[in-house]
């Protein structure tokens, strides 16, 4: 049995759910990152697994999961320099805490 | 033959970390179960034939960004095995949306017509390359400057500074 596109969107969902899951179950802020990166993960596979599958030969899926590769880097790098600021300020990274926008 | 295990490989060891990424109570188990997605991931980017991607994924994803969120771990915890337990409602409420999300999806993609596998690609890196210095230059340059932009901004956010006292 030959594997279809299927086969890589079910994958991709189940990966989707669990970083749905990791956000709403963790009460980490860097957990919460680990969540989001599970949710680009499983967006860059749905691009990569349409562009494969796709009746013209093209590189578009490819490029866009670049470009969501890149965007995931410098988000990961802001997303710790606030967290490490939120820490500085409350030492402790649960996102209950953040309630206050008083600086 | 082959094709079709490697998948089924890949695919078992990518679901059952993304798993693991949820169950686990400590952080740094966590974080280890999400680089074995990520290797998982970068397999199947050579299955699907995006050798490139797959280097970037291995590179950027588990080289860099991951490093950096266990240098936050390191940072931020003061005992970094501390595990969070969450309420019962929390956990039957968070089961229901997860169960509900991925039962819909699944019977969506069901409905999705079956095509063929995909014709030949050969040479993926060429036609990568060729299409970010021109059909996609302008994307291109301003993800450079995004890049620029990030690296202030952490280096201003992340600066120490003392409170300020005079309001």
């Amino acid at each position: 049995m030959p594997i279809t596109l299927h086969h890589y969107l079910v994958l991709s969902a189940l990966l989707f759910t669990t970083g749905l899951l990791t956000i709403l179950l963790k009460r980490n802020a860097l957990a919460i990152l680990m969540g989001i990166e599970l949710l680009l993960n499983s967006v860059t596979l749905n691009l990569v697994a349409f562009n494969h599958f796709s009746p013209t030969p093209t590189e578009d899926g490819q490029i866009f999961a670049l470009f969501i590769i890149l965007i995931a880097a410098a988000e990961a790098a802001i997303a710790l320099a606030i967290i490490l600021n939120f820490y500085n300020n409350f030492s402790s990274i649960d996102p209950d805490r953040a309630q206050t926008l008083k600086g | 033959m082959t094709q079709t295990l490697l998948f089924y490989t890949f695919a078992t060891l990518t679901a059952a970390s993304a798993l693991g990424v949820v169950l686990s109570r400590n952080i740094v188990r966590t974080a280890t179960c999400l680089l074995f997605t990520l290797l998982g991931v970068a397999a199947l980017f050579i299955l699907l034939d995006a050798e490139f991607l797959a280097a970037v994924q291995l590179l950027v994803y588990a080289g860099a960004t991951l490093v950096l969120i266990l240098f936050g771990v390191m940072l931020t915890s003061k005992n970094p095995f501390t595990s969070y337990q969450p309420s019962r409602l929390e956990l039957l409420l968070s089961l229901t949306i997860a169960i509900i999300f991925f039962t819909s999806l699944t019977a969506a993609i069901h409905t999705l017509p079956s095509p063929p596998a995909a014709s030949e690609s050969s040479y993926s890196i060429l036609f990568l390359g060729n299409a970010l210095l021109t059909d996609y230059l302008i994307p291109f340059e301003l993800s450079s400057l995004l890049l620029l932009l990030t690296m202030i901004g952490a280096a201003h956010l992340s600066n120490p500074r003392k409170p300020t006292s005079n309001q």
